[in-house]
């Protein structure tokens, strides 16, 4: 799709349209960051139940991440090795947060 | 060009387009950016801490085999502190064993096998001309160097180095002397030296291969590295974490570690308290577990080269080998609470670890059966590198096979902490990742030289080795069935139930100080073919991997034309082909 | 001697080596920081009582800190943009921008635990306090890596410019990758140790 993030190396100056385009993206992303940070920190005045205010909390917290992380950083139109080496890495990131909980947490299972 | 071999003198301009001028002493040879001079530091670094850790080995070997006597000689040489009239304190005997294990493996096994061959064998086998990044490389090495020397400085602190086993358990290590903040400085440089180098070797094997190197066409060798790269990049942090965490423990008075209410010397400790020593174990077995295929993966690599090149045949089963290398990567982040099945863990997740250990146990088997395999029919070449990677086969099946009661979570009850530990993973390091880096040695010695080691020191080194590794080890397996716990100063002397077997400790000691004995045949061998070993061409191997095709040694560059790949990496022996083997880059 | 694909992509990946090796940089940085939040997750599961952010924490300080932050990612990628856009002097002031920000940063840090240690809140008083410091204190590190690369870019590495225009746009996306992941880590760091 993106010609900018593969052939950039090669043409500076070029791909004006296509820059501009860009830019209004990024002005786009920053106004949802602002708008999803006064949400999250409303959210959290409100009297939610634990479990409720943690996964809103997460649920935005993804949500604006995936902004940074998709615009910002241009991974929505990023090479297969990158999302490849993503894709690892979040399957390696996950069992190290939820196995030692879930083997040693006091909380998670009612019988030992 | 299509030639076969190497072009024959090179001439610095025809290696790089770049700079031309002449490097001095000091960038040549110490802070050099290029892969081969750093692989050679790594080497020989490496192998140094090696020999250091076997000689902290060997003193301890005394202690077990003769508890409380003193040491003849070398006893009044280590002070009235360590070893009062010679005779080895406890707490020397624990600093001993701690710093034999973290030396072994994080500042012997790991540079040599990955920051030694790796840089060094890796971009010549994929046609590059150096590594990606060889400025972070030579970065690599010296956070490498500097940690080594952070730990030895560590001995030299009030209390000695650190005591609490190479795995630096919580609320021990909490409490612990100096040695122990000293060693996670260490462990930290060591961290950050193998990161910076997994980016790297990642990198490089991606994007530097060289044309017509697609990835089913890349020696398995380098398939090895690979999957050990990604399992260094990913595993290492959460020991950083864990380390940096421990730390804070240490010297800001904080309680990651610590519960409340702990009591020592018979005082409650003034801590918040409200932490978790089992989050240290779950931290630290994270990195732990994969970083015990960091060990084998590379030399599993090394095997196969050696094995493909003295059969004069493929490898068997290339494929299903680099799928279970892949399988086995990924699984290794999975397994890891099995070291502790006796931390108080469910019975559900007690038996996930234990199921998702067997599971991967199945890649090892696939990897370890197509190498055996692979000799049927081959026309063997019985040479020293041949004979090391014969001798890692039937090592690293019994390291293999005696891992498996470990995994099962009710067998591990009894075994758990004993001898049978050490006898299992030592079979699989010792005579097995050892081996094969002694194989490698051998084998890319004329490479880095032009020369060849002596055979027959080889074959002495060899036979002395092998017998010696199974004379240490084997009883050791009786020891810890007998329930004779690690870790014991006296080796279990002072236990009733130990006395039947107490004698196989003099066994075992007995056979490591003639291992090492039968090691100086190896050191002589190496540093006198230096100089007078038999001169060589490039390929003496007549071996099909590219990195046959450069000189020996190969120039800053490697190459003097970039090679292409034609081929797969083992075309030995192909039906109609003028000689028994077809290299690579043979047009 | 030229190493490839250091400043023109290879043809297959698509990628510079430059760009493969910051991301998988960042894969580290996931499991380093996933690490603490592991180590967050088990000690506040195991934890009797466990303390509200806001009960302890500024909130205020923080949220302003997480505008900082996401401006100065923006700062960052609009810096990139105008290097593709040939404009020199406008990647200059928005690098100058994100520099400054990353400062504005460290500024309310330095006041958000000075308070807590004038109040006698360390470190040690407490878990919650414990996982506080060590996370956002390791956090402020990269806040404070990505500015020295940023300050050099802005500096003496700007003189690539010149001469290599497209490698130096390529060193600033990367560093840009950087930035960004910071300002990532923040973003679930806030409400975690702020909010819940």
């Amino acid at each position: 799709m993106d010609s900018m993030t593969s052939d950039h190396a090669a043409h500076i100056g070029d791909h004006a349209a296509d820059i501009d385009r860009h830019v209004r993206l990024y002005i786009i992303v920053f106004v949802a960051l602002m708008a999803l940070t006064f949400v999250t920190v409303a959210v959290s005045y409100l009297d939610l139940s634990p479990a409720m205010a943690i996964t809103v909390a997460l649920f935005v917290a993804t949500i604006k991440g995936s902004l940074v992380a998709c615009y910002f950083m241009h991974l929505i139109s990023e090479k297969n090795l990158i999302y490849a080496v993503l894709v690892i890495t979040v399957l390696t990131v996950i069992p190290l947060l939820a196995l030692p909980a879930l083997t040693h947490g006091s909380g998670f299972w009612i019988h030992e | 060009m299509s030639q076969p071999g190497a072009i024959a003198t090179p001439t610095p301009h025809a290696a790089h387009e770049g700079h031309h001028e002449e490097l001095g002493f000091w960038r040549k040879y110490v802070f050099s950016v290029d892969h081969k001079v750093i692989g050679i530091q790594y080497a020989i670094t490496g192998l140094l801490f090696l020999l250091f850790g076997f000689s902290l080995m060997m003193l301890m070997r005394w202690q077990l085999a003769y508890p409380g006597s003193p040491l003849p000689l070398l006893g009044s040489l280590l002070g009235e502190v360590r070893m009062p009239g010679g005779i080895m304190q406890p707490d020397f005997y624990n600093e001993l064993g701690a710093m034999h294990g973290t030396i072994m493996v994080f500042l012997g096994v790991v540079p040599l096998a990955v920051g030694g061959f790796g840089n060094f064998v890796l971009p010549l086998q994929i046609g590059a001309p150096d590594m990606a990044f060889p400025r972070l490389n030579m970065a690599s090495y010296w956070f490498f160097f500097l940690g080594g020397m952070i730990m030895l400085g560590s001995f030299f602190v009030p209390g000695g180095a650190a005591q609490g086993g190479w795995t630096s358990y919580s609320p021990l290590a909490n409490l612990a002397g100096m040695g122990q903040t000293v060693w996670l400085i260490g462990m930290i440089f060591l961290i950050t030296s193998s990161l910076l180098g997994a980016i790297n070797f990642i990198t490089t094997t991606i994007q530097l291969r060289a044309k017509g190197l697609s990835f089913m066409r890349f020696p398995f060798f380098v398939w090895a590295q690979f999957v050990t790269s990604f399992l260094l990049l990913l595993a290492f942090p959460p020991l950083e974490a864990a380390a940096v965490m421990q730390l804070m423990d240490r010297l800001a008075g904080t309680s990651f570690f610590l519960p409340s209410g702990l009591v020592v010397s018979g005082q409650v400790l003034d801590v918040a308290g409200g932490g978790n020593p089992i989050l240290w174990q779950h931290l630290f077995w994270f990195l732990a577990h994969p970083e015990v295929y960091v060990l084998i993966l590379p030399a599993m690599g090394i095997v196969a080269e050696i094995i493909a090149n003295n059969t004069r045949k493929p490898l068997w089963g290339y494929r299903p080998m680099v799928y279970s290398l892949v399988f086995l990567g990924f699984m290794s982040f999975l397994v890891w609470a099995h070291h502790m099945f006796m931390t108080g863990m469910g019975t559900e997740m007690a038996a996930f670890f234990q199921t998702t250990t067997m599971i991967i146990s199945i890649p090892s088997v696939v990897i370890l059966t197509a190498l055996v395999i692979s000799l049927w029919g081959g026309s063997i070449r019985f040479n020293t590198p041949m004979l090391f990677a014969l001798g890692f086969l039937p090592m690293f099946g019994i390291g293999g096979l005696t891992g498996l009661p470990l995994g099962f979570n009710i067998s591990d009850i009894p075994l758990h902490d004993t001898y049978y530990v050490i006898a299992h993973f030592h079979y699989v390091v010792a005579p097995g990742t050892i081996f094969a880096l002694f194989a490698g040695i051998y084998y890319w010695f004329p490479k880095a030289t032009g020369r060849m080691m002596n055979e027959t020191l080889g074959k002495i080194h060899f036979f002395g080795s092998i017998v010696c590794m199974n004379v240490i080890f084997m009883p050791m397996f009786l020891v810890g069935l007998a329930g004779v716990s690690r870790r014991l100063f006296d080796g279990g002397e002072s236990y009733a139930f130990a006395q039947p077997v107490l004698q196989m400790n003099v066994v075992s000691s007995w056979g490591a100080w003639i291992l090492a004995i039968f090691q100086i045949p190896f050191i002589f061998n190496f540093f006198w073919s230096i100089w007078k070993g038999e001169k060589t061409g490039d390929n003496p191997w007549q071996a099909t991997t590219l990195e046959w095709a450069a000189p020996s040694p190969p120039p800053h560059g490697n190459f003097l034309v970039a090679p292409e790949a034609y081929r797969g990496p083992y075309e030995y022996s192909v039906p109609g082909a003028a000689k028994d083997f077809t290299p690579q880059h043979e047009a | 001697m030229d190493i490839p694909y250091t400043v023109e992509v290879r043809r297959d990946t698509g990628l510079t080596n430059g760009k493969i090796g910051i991301w998988l940089f960042l894969a580290s940085e996931v499991m380093l920081f996933g690490a603490l939040f592991a180590s967050y997750i088990l000690i506040r599961v195991g934890a009797p009582n466990w303390p509200k952010g806001d009960t302890i924490l500024n909130v205020p300080m923080a949220t302003f800190n997480t505008i900082v932050l996401i401006t100065s990612s923006i700062t960052m990628v609009m810096a990139w943009a105008s290097l593709m856009r040939n404009r020199f002097g406008t990647f200059r002031i928005y690098m100058g921008a994100t520099i400054l920000l990353g400062f504005v940063f460290l500024v309310v840090k330095y006041f958000e635990y000075s308070a807590k240690l004038h109040h006698g809140l360390y470190p040690s008083t407490n878990n919650f306090l414990a996982i506080y410091f060590t996370l956002t204190g390791l956090h402020m590190l990269h806040v404070i890596g990505g500015m020295a690369v940023n300050a050099y870019l802005w500096g003496f590495g700007s003189k690539l410019w010149k001469t290599n225009p497209v490698w130096f746009t390529n060193r600033v996306e990367n560093s840009g990758l950087f930035w960004h992941f910071v300002d990532l880590v923040w973003i679930f760091l806030f409400p975690t140790l702020y909010l819940l």
